[in-house]
């Protein structure tokens, strides 16, 4: 560092040193600290997303009903969709990838663990800017924003410079987040942990982060092109200066697609964790389920344009859409088949996460289904924009991830909180949400084919749709119930539940050969692994057991350094919070005044970042 | 041992509990409902619908089935048992994979052919039976080429006849934002995108007013864009056309007049037009085309019925639904331009009186 041309300022401020208490949890960049960080904020985030929800259920309730104003409606299911995308299911997944993978890897930690706590405080900022952005008022323009809605025209309010700018914040917490985990799969898996001996989480992870890395840059590039049209006159989208509206569908769908494979491969990956697990036996066709992840994400890339089989591409174009949506059922399929080759011929107990995991084959299915419905693009023309796809939507995120994200939270609940929940209660907030989730979505797709447009704030009466419009909304006081169940059940035992061992489900994977709650350092010794499912075979062949393990890292435990605490992620975050808070308010007091304060802090905490070693010399 | 015989009673049971499940939200009698298709496109649409819903209900039966019985039949009886682990079986993976893809094959055929019979229109359909639609925020602009002369169109609003039996060609374009063209029980929807010129087509077999609707979002009122297609046999749909191309004959009641005076003064004449005929392809005005505003069975883009039953007009309906019109625009449809921009609703000092909006409605209510 001494060799730099530059003087280096002496702005050395001294390491965080605290182990316990709030600030320890501002300065941490131990990966399981920032799990639970990520967890319990998207945990928060999702009930907020729960909230708009209600309020559009209420509303619905019954034909011209005025619970709610038209716009605010309006912004209820632009922020319910983009909430519950980018602010509960994305970082959920996250908070998994994040305890678990070095976890399942046998690592200490990730590749880059302050760039992990960089993506927390970032994500953070930008959740709290677009959640803020109700002052004042939300976007309003859908989750998808569709050209030319939110030109400046149409939508003279901030609401959709809060919603482009925080989105643009958050694709940067997840791309930093997404090449952290590639490196950290590729780079730190303990000896002998190869790629066909990986936990299938880790893959799914792996496949999420790369389909990360390639699909944010191309949202990045249309919100940018947006901005400019906002801020500077430009006419990307401005059709009457030659722009195209349809530009924007192509580019936000080619992320668009991407993402809902972003959003349920992590899903997948967990119940390919859990089925095995409680049925006492592999995954059936491991390497078939891995390939089919992969497929899955690279026949995600060729589908966009099933999402616009009503935008007038033609008859040619909506035929290969079809073709290549209708083909992206197969290794879906392939991934559900083989759940249930798993499970059968097993010995299956119906613990909580087995129940869940069960209850999302059971849900993917319908959504998998009317997935292909939808791929059926002829009668797409009736479906398209109707609550038909809601119903479908909802079956697969709701049905979908979030019952996996459920089960995941149940499953590990003893490893990150050391403590037992009761089975009991687990068990009721299961058949609360199984109950609940049927009786909300599934009239959904009665009155999407009866005719009731999507993102409508009222409906005239004598159109037929009062009856499974009330059901629907009475449906989600049974979800709300069951969140209740499941809200008293973790918290009252992450405090004071019965303590957990170490392996209460007779796991597979490594994360079970350590202690509940691991130590910060995760593993006294780099496990050495032999075979698929590593901890399972060494629990069944004893003599493995006493194998001494050799070729680790043959540190001894009082030699392992963990990378220090840090206050820069933190900083370097709040820079970039500041600064998009200055884009938008781009004309107070000076123009981008606040936005130059922000770009000011983002610098100090990047250059003192870069010159803050890993580890204090001693 | 759970009896396998027992369990598969079950199958049928599930089946017929699935079809129950999905038959009780067909309801073809509903206004919008896509189970009552009315002409050859929603016909040909909701037919490929039947086949993959009958796919859809045989592996959903199947899968769940199978499912269900191996967490029957495979439910832990003691805790120190250890099942075979089994790895995979790849002729069995290979049956999984390349059924599901059969399937798909079989109903992509269909969907395929269906795509392209309702893209464009038959060749035997006629140039005067050309529908212009134009989607405004929040209300529908029709028009048709003039009977009378060729460089020339009529123009309406929010309600359009069709004649039975033929296939109508529609040309579909915004002046604003995206909204969606959509008769539910004539065809599946096709976006008006601005600048993208595209077209659909449909028939309507039977004589019958059909509901449509916006389907793609478009801002605060979008729940509040409807609209009504009305198919008449041919003879009427031609007498329509002239009845449409003639202005309302004017009323001598001084109401009326006074109204009519209101109507220029208050502004009202400088978004919406009273002319009946427009030159081919010139800019629609800003509000709806009122020349014959009081023959339309709802006011407000569908919103508003101007009768009991939905039926013909009923003056007293009208009226009141033109005086709520007038008076508070936004409660009916928020956000409209009319509202935020007229002068009679902006500047308090040109509020219209009561005695103003009576003249307005007595006046429109002449507009036959």
């Amino acid at each position: 560092m001494s060799s730099l041309p530059i003087p280096i300022p002496n702005i050395r401020i001294p390491r965080p040193v605290h182990p316990t208490g709030i600030w320890s949890w501002f300065t941490t960049i131990d990966h399981k600290r920032i799990g639970i960080l990520y967890g319990i904020t998207a945990f928060f985030l999702f009930l907020s997303g729960g909230v708009e929800a209600t309020l559009m259920r209420l509303q619905l309730a019954g034909p011209e009903l005025g619970i709610v104003s038209a716009a605010i409606y309006n912004q209820l299911f632009t922020m319910h969709g983009t909430t519950m995308i980018f602010l509960a299911i994305m970082p959920l997944s996250a908070a998994f990838f994040n305890y678990l993978i070095p976890l399942q890897i046998g690592a200490r930690d990730v590749a880059f663990p302050r760039l992990n706590a960089f993506s927390y405080w970032t994500f953070l900022g930008g959740a709290l800017m677009l959640k803020l952005s109700w002052i004042g008022g939300a976007t309003d323009a859908g989750w998808f924003g569709y050209a030319p809605l939110t030109s400046i025209d149409q939508n003279p309010g901030k609401g959709i410079d809060f919603w482009i700018i925080s989105l643009q914040i958050l694709g940067i917490a997840s791309l930093a987040s997404a090449f952290n985990f590639i490196v950290t799969i590729i780079n730190l898996r303990a000896p002998g942990m190869t790629w066909m001996r990986l936990p299938l989480f880790t893959w799914m992870t792996f496949i999420t982060a790369i389909l990360l890395v390639l699909a944010f840059p191309v949202i990045t590039v249309a919100l940018i092109e947006l901005t400019f049209d906002r801020y500077f006159g430009f006419n990307f989208f401005n059709v009457a200066n030659g722009g195209s509206v349809v530009l924007w569908q192509h580019l936000f769908w080619v992320f668009g697609h991407p993402e809902v494979y972003i959003l349920i491969l992590p899903a997948m990956g967990i119940v390919s964790e859990v089925l095995p697990v409680f049925s006492k036996k592999p995954l059936f066709g491991y390497a078939t389920v891995v390939l089919a992840g992969a497929i899955i994400a690279f026949m995600g890339w060729m589908v966009w344009s099933h999402h616009m089989f009503t935008v007038g591409l033609g008859p040619v174009a909506n035929t290969v859409f079809t073709i290549t949506t209708m083909l992206i059922a197969v290794p879906t399929g392939i991934k559900m088949f083989n759940w249930i080759g798993t499970i059968w011929g097993g010995s299956i107990k119906l613990n909580t996460p087995m129940l869940f995991s069960l209850g999302f084959i059971a849900m993917f299915l319908i959504g998998g289904l009317s997935g292909v419905m939808h791929a059926v693009s002829a009668h797409d023309a009736q479906q398209q924009d109707t609550y038909f796809v809601p119903a479908h939507i909802h079956y697969v995120l709701f049905g979908g991830a979030i019952m996996a994200i459920l089960s995941g939270i149940y499953y590990w609940f003893p490893k990150y909180s050391g403590k037992m929940y009761s089975e009991k209660e687990g068990k009721i907030h299961f058949w609360l949400m199984m109950i609940g989730q049927n009786v909300t979505f599934f009239p959904m797709h009665f009155v999407g084919l009866d005719g009731m447009p999507r993102r409508i704030y009222t409906y005239a009466e004598g159109m037929g749709w009062d009856l499974w419009n009330a059901v629907a909304t009475a449906g989600v006081f049974i979800l709300i119930a069951g969140f209740l169940v499941m809200i008293n059940n973790l918290g009252r035992h992450w405090r004071n539940g019965p303590t957990a061992p170490s392996d209460p489900w007779d796991g597979r994977t490594l994360e079970w050969s350590i202690s509940s709650p691991p130590p910060e350092h995760n593993f006294d010794e780099i496990p050495v692994v032999t075979a698929l499912d590593d901890w399972w075979v060494t629990k069944q062949d004893s003599q493995n057991r006493a194998v001494p393990v050799s070729g680790g890292s043959g540190e001894e435990t009082h030699d392992i350094h963990m990378p220090q605490a840090s206050y820069w992620p933190f900083v370097v975050a709040l820079g970039l919070f500041v600064g998009a808070y200055g884009v938008v308010f781009n004309d107070l007091i000076f123009p981008y005044l606040i936005a130059g304060i922000g770009l000011i802090i983002t610098f100090i905490g990047v250059y003192s970042w870069s010159l803050e070693p890993v580890n204090d010399p001693e | 041992m759970l009896n396998f015989n027992k369990f598969k009673q079950v199958i049928p049971l599930l089946f017929v509990l699935t079809i129950s499940m999905v038959l009780a939200g067909c309801y073809p009698e509903h206004n919008q409902s896509t189970f009552d298709a009315s002409g050859p496109v929603a016909e040909r649409q909701l037919n490929v619908f039947w086949w993959i819903l009958a796919g859809a209900a045989i592996v959903f039966v199947l899968v769940e089935a199978v499912l269900a019985y191996s967490i029957i039949k495979y439910r832990r009886k003691d805790e120190s048992e250890t099942p075979k682990q089994t790895h995979g079986n790849a002729k069995l993976e290979f049956v999984w994979t390349s059924l599901p893809a059969l399937m798909l094959i079989i109903i992509a055929i269909p969907t395929i052919n269906t795509l392209f019979y309702a893209a464009d229109p038959p060749k035997h359909a006629l140039e005067q039976h050309t529908l212009k639609a134009i989607g405004h925020q929040w209300w529908f602009e029709f028009r048709y080429p003039s009977p009378n002369e060729s460089d020339k169109e009529i123009v309406t609003a929010n309600e359009v006849y069709i004649p039975v039996g033929y296939p109508v060609s529609i040309e579909l374009d915004s002046v604003d934002v995206i909204h969606s063209f959509w008769v539910p029980k004539l065809a599946g929807k096709v976006d008006m995108v601005p600048a993208e010129g595209n077209t659909m087509w449909f028939e309507a077999d039977e004589p019958g007013v059909y509901y449509g609707q916006c389907a793609e979002y478009c801002g605060d009122s979008h729940a509040n864009m409807r609209f009504r297609v009305v198919a008449v046999p041919e003879n009427e749909f031609n007498d329509w056309l002239i009845y449409q191309s003639t202005p309302a004959t004017e009323s001598a009641d001084p109401l009326a007049l006074e109204g009519k005076e209101v109507f220029k003064t208050a502004g009202c004449s400088g978004c919406h037009a009273l002319k009946t005929v427009v030159n081919k392809g010139s800019k629609g005005r800003i509000g709806p085309n009122l020349a014959h505003v009081a023959s339309r069975r709802h006011l407000a883009a569908g919103v508003l019925t101007n009768s009991e039953d939905g039926g013909l007009v009923n003056d007293s309906y009208l009226q009141e639904n033109l005086r709520n019109w007038i008076q508070d625009p936004n409660s009916i449809k928020p956000g409209n331009i009319m509202a935020a921009q007229g002068v009679v609703y902006t500047n308090p000092d040109r509020k219209l009186t009561e005695g103003e909006i009576s003249a307005l409605v007595g006046y429109l209510t002449t507009l036959k």
